[in-house]
Parts: structure tokens; sequence; C-alpha cells
């Protein structure tokens, strides 16, 4: 299945881009985020929180195709 | 929180809501007075209320500027922080001549130029778990404009604490993010970010930079939803999180649901105890890199390890007790998978140098959770 990624802040700054189709086989938010600190390795040491079509699910929730996921950091500046 | 209700801010009469408007504030308020949404009524609602801004910084000047406008009775402002001049490409309300001020006077100062109707409070202070419950129970909305995680969580919890609503913001760069807590049962910080980053591992504004107009565009948007509370109108930003780009003049929203676990948390903290920097990591909490043979006997008894031995699988001695799993120097890069990214990770050889190398290596994938064991296996 195909997945919609949209990244954040530092994270969109640690992956190098904004946004991507990630190709996946069915999988839960947990196995995602897994598959996504093995491709991005910098991911490992960072605070995010991951949003599957505009809401926080648990991370055995399984994906579908074509969901958007967010990976959404804390900022700190004010 | 019985001042709130759908109308929003009803304070009881004894509290001022209802005294009047003065001619002159009529005039003043005019454009405001003709709007059905506002009008009179509003306008002196507006009056009664009290919002303390935490920060005059770049979020808090156009907080500061737009509640002062608009006429928030009593203004309380927080600041421990002088003006500098890298802070004029963004914090709107200082001048030159402020360099080397106070920013709760300087703001002070500025605003009362704009608005003589207005009660300014100003405490050149930090705000600390000594006096937060105290000056968060004298207002009825908080707005976060805080530039570092500790003073956040605190931020929160104070709120929880006194059943203030919170009007958060917070920018990166060229993105920031707003929305209200706390608000009629609404969700806490806590229940959007349960745990508070690594030390270090997120910087804010004067480490990276940020682009001068973003918090205004932030600052309008959390001063515009104080104003919404106070009046009782439209949809309070609560339960959503919204992430503004101002490179792509985008708009990202996100739920959040309230946690009642995470409430309870920011409930239950003693404030004559907890420790906001050690629990964001800025005190002691860094880790040991280094460990000696003694200290992993105790460490190995306490915690859930991963012992990684890089020697070769000839190289003796084994010890047992360690459980090590055998991932020689060379071969690392192929089994990154074998190693933990979220408990620590103790790594050995023979001497204490491979390791290091381990370790150095594994740094530049992002691991953050190694300890090395100093003079290696043969120590033991």
């Amino acid at each position: 299945m195909i997945l919609k990624l949209k990244y954040f802040g530092m994270i969109a700054e640690a992956v190098g881009k904004e946004n991507e189709e990630f190709e996946c086989a069915n999988s839960s938010v947990e196995e995602l985020n897994i598959a996504l600190k093995n491709k991005y390795a910098k991911l490992a040491s960072m605070n995010y929180k991951i949003a599957v079509n505009q809401s926080f699910v648990e991370p055995t929730t399984l994906l579908k195709d074509n969901d958007e996921i967010a990976l959404l950091p804390p900022f700190a500046g004010g | 929180m019985e001042k709130w209700n759908d109308k929003g801010y009803n304070p009881p009469p004894s509290e001022g809501l209802g005294e009047a408007l003065t001619a002159q504030e009529k005039k003043r308020y005019s454009r405001h007075l003709l709007l059905d949404k506002v009008g009179e009524c509003g306008q002196e609602k507006l009056k009664a209320a009290k919002v303390l801004v935490i920060g005059a910084g770049g979020l808090g000047c156009p907080v500061l500027q737009y509640l002062a406008a608009a006429g928030v009775g009593t203004i309380g402002i927080i600041d421990f922080d002088v003006v500098d001049e890298s802070n004029l490409q963004r914090q709107v309300l200082f001048s030159v001549s402020d360099i080397g001020t106070n920013k709760a006077i300087a703001a002070k100062n500025s605003l009362e130029q704009l608005n003589q109707y207005v009660n300014f409070n100003i405490y050149q202070e930090k705000l600390s778990t000594q006096n937060a419950l105290t000056l968060f129970k004298q207002y009825d909305i908080i707005v976060d404009g805080t530039d570092n995680f500790s003073t956040r969580y605190l931020v929160n919890d104070a709120c929880v604490k006194t059943a203030k609503p919170l009007v958060y913001g917070a920018i990166y760069k060229f993105e920031g993010q707003v929305t209200v807590f706390n608000y009629q049962n609404g969700p806490s910080y806590r229940c959007l970010f349960p745990e508070a980053p690594k030390a270090g591992s997120v910087p804010n504004c004067s480490e990276i930079g940020v682009i001068g107009v973003l918090p205004g565009l932030i600052g309008t948007q959390q001063a515009n939803e104080t104003i919404k509370l106070i009046l009782g109108i439209g949809t309070p930003l609560s339960g959503k999180l919204v992430v503004h780009d101002a490179l792509q003049a985008s708009q990202f929203t996100v739920n959040i649901d309230r946690n009642e676990e995470q409430i309870m948390l920011a409930q239950q903290i003693d404030f004559d105890s907890f420790d906001y920097d050690y629990f964001c990591g800025l005190k002691q909490n860094q880790m040991e890199d280094e460990i000696n043979a003694k200290e992993l006997q105790e460490l190995i008894k306490s915690e859930t390890l991963q012992i990684i031995d890089v020697r070769e699988e000839w190289e003796q001695p084994k010890v047992a007790a360690l459980k090590a799993i055998n991932i020689p120097l060379q071969t690392i890069p192929e089994n990154l998978d074998k190693i933990d990214k979220d408990k620590k990770v103790v790594i050995f050889c023979q001497h204490g140098v491979r390791s290091l190398h381990a370790i150095d290596y594994l740094k530049q994938q992002g691991y953050n959770n190694l300890i090395n064991l100093t003079g290696g296996i043969v120590t033991w």
C-alpha cells in the first residue's frame, strides 16, 4: 500500500523533505515508525507524534492504503 | 472554571462585569461596538477580563499588542529577560532605546502609549513552581509565549491545577503551532506531548533562527483565540492543533484527545518538590557515556540493558552474566537492526578502544543511548 507522509519542523530537516509517498506492506503505526527509523537513522533520537488522517491513534492501529500520516515534533520557540 | 460558560467569560458581578464603558472608551472601541458579536456587552467582558502573558518575546509582543488594543482590562506580563538588539527583528513592541531594559517593563511602557484604559501588572521574574499558582489564580486566561520546554510544562501543569484555559503558541524557523489547552474539559499540553524532549534535542529561536514575521502570525492567532474565549464567540481552538507553515502559507490541523492520565499527572505534581529542569533533562539527566566494570555490575541489576560485544567471535574471556550479543566491529553496519534504540546499550571489547569506534559510528547513525565499558572486558 501507499502512505502519504507529511513531515514538520525538525523532522522535515532530518529526512530532507516535507512530503513523500511511502510504499510498505500492510502495517501498524508502530511498524511504520520502525520502518521510518530504519530508513532515516536521525529519527531515532527525535521526539515526535504520529497522526493518521489528522488524529492521533494507538500504535497498534492498522494503516490503510492512501492514509495521510503526519510526523509532528514539539516546538520550543517563542 | 465557574466563570466560564458557553457565552464566554461571565464572572460574578462583584468582579466588575457590567462596569459600564466610559464615553471615551465607547469612542475608542467603536469598531468593536458596531459588531453584533461584540457590542457593548462584549466590550465590557473584555474590560473585565484578566489575562496573563508568559514571556514578552516573539509571541508575547503581538499577543500583548492586540490584547491591549482590544481593551482587555487587566494584562499581566511576566518576563525576567532584558531586550537585546537581536530581539528587534521580531519583538515589535521594543525600540532601540529599550535595549538592556527588562522586557516586562519595556512592554508596559510601549503598551501604555497604545491604550491608557488597560491596567498592566508586571513581574520581572522567572516563572517558577514557587510563584506560578499564586500568579495564575489572579487571572482568567493564561497565554504561553515561552521559549523552552521546561517552562511550557510548568505553565501547562499550573493551568491544570488552577483550572485556567491556556492559549498555546510555539514556533520553529518558518512553522508555528497554535491551540487552546485546558478549556472546558479539553486536552492539555501533556495530552499532546506526554514526554519532554531530550535535553538539547529541540533548539529554540536563539540557537537556530526564526523568520521575524512568524511569531507575528502565531501570536495574533493566540490573541484571536484569547479574545474569542473572553467573548464566547466562534469555536475555540480546543482539541485541535493548528500547524502553520509560513513558507507554503498552509495550515495543517490535527485533533488532540484529552488523556485523563496525563491530566491527573499534572494535577498530582507537587510544586514544592518537582523540578521541571530535571524533568526536561536540563539537569543531571545527561547520560553517562562511560561506565566501569563495577558500575556495570550494579547497572545490570537495576536496569534492562542491551550489552554488545564487538570483539571477534573467538576472543576470550566470555562473561555469561552479561548476556551479551556478539556483533564484531566490522559487521555493525549490516547488523543495525539488532541494536536497540530505546534502552541503554553498553558496548564493550577487549580493552575499550574498538568499542569507542563502534560508538562513534553508531552515533552517526542516530544512536544516543550508548555507553562504553571503560578499559574493556579484561577489567571485569
